[in-house]
């Protein structure tokens, strides 16, 4: 490797320049006023009208975007490969769920004010007591934060301290999303088995299959995402960020150095474990469904995938990864539904083996090499 | 502490003392009752075979191993085997390891402020910078190891020997009482020794260095005292014309 390229270890360095997050902000303002404009003035029909299909898709790919920034920024930049983050998405999109399920009330199928359809089904008499306070907006948002952060602060506390790391971290990461779906599965953890929650109809009063609702929840998603990737990026520049991709460098020098390595690489993962719960809550009332399919341990390996393919290590890659995969993925499972997983491993081995640095590493490298073209 | 403060030759206060320091690896004893005292200001040399303990040693001192047996105390009152690596690090001991492992993708001037002294906690870090006064430090430690010119570039595009002169530098900058620095000068070109050789003389009176290395000729041109560890104890201890005079230290070591 050249070494003016300053890469010897398989990842970027950090860059201060960041012209590539500038423009992902710029097209997030664009699409945040664009694509609801789109949709309600044209009629539909118009070839300028977009769908509301589509502002769902492209929400939907928002929030997997943010779920991908967060496992850029505890892999990419702190080196811990986690395979479980699904989990904190699906437990912010669960928590979200119980709020959704309570403003139901008694518009369900079996009329009951304060019981969700599942628990009459299962012929429960009365509302367990962790579905209690979900009645309220602050307190779901309160618990969107908290229950992944505390599951990441419990798990990551015992396993750091324990100085677990590299596969074996990743194993226990699938092993721990694994678990969660087997006992959300169960009808009386009282999440509603397998089935999970559905049939939404309004959030803070507002009718979900409104244009307004939806049009304000596409803008909240776009702007969670903008604000996820500032909050990132700030964090990778402060100082505690170099201490971090110190850590993922040379962990045994930092620590020699004194630095408790243990509190950074938790607080990371707390942080990383929040922006992916909060990607499961506006995940889900746009979607309008939530299931333990979330849990399954493949969700959270593709969400590796779509970072190593957008770009490792660069935050804004990740989010080009999320949204190239999953419109591939959408196109592909329409046009070939038996050819989507062959295609998703084939793409994951073609760019560890020939883009260490992903699509955004690849673009780059073109730029520089056509800017030094110029130059000669 | 009494019995030292009586002697009237100990003028100068300990810094490290290891007592009957003993540890094993399944069975094999690295470290056999080792004693070995170092005082403040000292540049101190360890030479010794491979196999010798060399390594084991700094890993008591630093944290890194936990000896089955024995007791290691840094200054008057701090007993190492009661502290984690940070701590070890935030009371005053820096150590250089045997590869230079510096921070690849950070800049060096960067590298140097990641080893700054000070609260190391993840919050403050978060929005401080560097202070005026930090920062000419850094510049003056720059200065020292020779690489000013090279402040902005990458460490992973340093030379060999520029990398470890950084890590001294890393280490200088966690102001630590004591330097443990292993093998510096290996896979170093003549210039780059003598170099660093001037460089480590500098050092010591300010702070106390403990040097391990197998270059005797390097050892010479720096060190007043080498002490000649064999089997995980001490052999021998003395100036450089004492040590190899020895017959024991020229039977095991010097190959005579």
């Amino acid at each position: 490797m050249p070494v003016g390229e300053g890469a010897v270890t398989d990842i970027a360095p950090v860059r201060v320049a960041d012209r590539g997050g500038r423009r992902l902000l710029l097209v997030l303002a664009v699409v945040a006023v664009l694509v609801p404009v789109l949709n309600v003035l044209p009629a539909e029909g118009s070839f300028l009208h977009v769908s509301s299909y589509s502002m769902t898709l492209i929400a939907k790919y928002m929030s997997y975007g943010m779920l991908a920034l967060a496992v850029d920024l505890i892999w990419g930049y702190c080196g811990i490969l986690s395979l479980g983050h699904g989990a904190f998405f699906a437990l912010g999109g669960y928590a979200m769920g119980m709020y959704l399920m309570r403003q139901i009330g008694a518009r369900g199928v079996y009329g009951n004010p304060l019981l969700p359809d599942f628990m009459v089904f299962l012929n429960w008499k009365e509302l367990p007591w962790f579905w209690h306070g979900f009645e309220s907006f602050p307190y779901t948002l309160a618990m969107v934060i908290l229950v992944p952060a505390m599951l990441a602060l419990v798990f990551g506390f015992l396993a750091f301290r324990s100085r677990v790391s590299g596969v074996y971290l990743s194993i226990i990461t699938q092993a721990l999303t694994y678990a969660l779906m087997l006992a959300f599965f169960r009808n009386d953890m009282g999440f509603g088995g397998n089935n999970g929650f559905t049939d939404f109809k309004d959030i803070l009063g507002f009718n979900l299959q409104a244009t307004g609702t939806r049009v304000a929840l596409f803008v909240c998603t776009t702007l969670a995402l903008g604000s996820s990737y500032r909050l990132c990026r700030y964090v990778i520049t402060s100082r505690a960020g170099r201490v971090i991709v110190a850590i993922r460098d040379a962990e045994s020098r930092a620590r020699f150095l004194g630095y408790q390595v243990e509190y950074y690489k938790l607080w990371v993962f707390v942080l990383s474990a929040i922006i992916a719960g909060i990607a499961g809550a506006l995940y889900v009332p746009q979607i309008g469904i939530i299931n333990p399919s979330e849990f399954s341990p493949v969700n959270s390996i593709e969400i590796v995938i779509w970072v190593a393919i957008g770009g490792r290590g660069t935050l804004y890659g990740a989010v080009v990864g999320a949204f190239l995969v999953n419109l591939a993925k959408t196109y592909l499972t329409g046009a070939f539904p038996s050819f989507w997983l062959y295609g998703l491993g084939g793409l994951f081995i073609v760019v560890t083996l020939f883009l260490p640095y992903g699509v955004v590493g690849v673009i780059g490298q073109w730029r520089r090499a056509r800017l030094e073209g110029s130059t000669l | 502490m009494s019995a030292a403060a009586a002697d009237p030759k100990t003028p100068k206060s300990l810094l490290l003392s290891l007592k009957d320091i003993t540890v094993s690896f399944d069975g094999f004893r690295a470290l056999n009752a080792l004693n070995l005292t170092i005082e403040v200001g000292e540049l101190r040399c360890i030479i010794g075979p491979n196999g010798a303990g060399k390594t084991t040693m700094m890993d008591v001192i630093t944290g890194k191993t936990r000896p089955d047996r024995g007791a290691a105390r840094f200054g008057q009152s701090i007993d190492l085997l009661r502290l984690t690596e940070a701590e070890i690090a935030q009371a005053g001991i820096g150590r250089k390891f045997q590869k230079p492992t510096v921070f690849e993708n950070q800049s060096v001037e960067a590298n140097l402020e990641l080893a700054m002294a000070g609260a190391k906690t993840v919050w403050k870090w978060l929005h401080v910078h560097s202070t005026s006064e930090q920062l000419q430090r850094i510049d003056e430690i720059l200065g020292k190891i020779g690489l000013r010119e090279l402040k902005g570039a990458p460490a992973a595009t340093l030379s060999h020997g520029q990398k470890q002169w950084l890590e001294i530098g890393m280490l200088l900058m966690q102001d630590p009482q004591l330097l443990l620095i292993d093998e510096p000068v290996a896979g170093m070109t003549p210039q780059e020794i003598e170099r660093t050789a001037e460089l480590l003389v500098s050092l010591a009176g300010k702070h106390t260095l403990m040097v391990v290395e197998h270059d005797m000729e390097f050892v010479r041109s720096i060190a007043g005292h080498v002490t000649v560890l064999h089997e995980g104890a001490v052999l021998a201890e003395g100036d450089m014309n004492a040590i190899q005079a020895d017959s024991q230290v020229k039977q095991v070591y010097l190959g005579e």
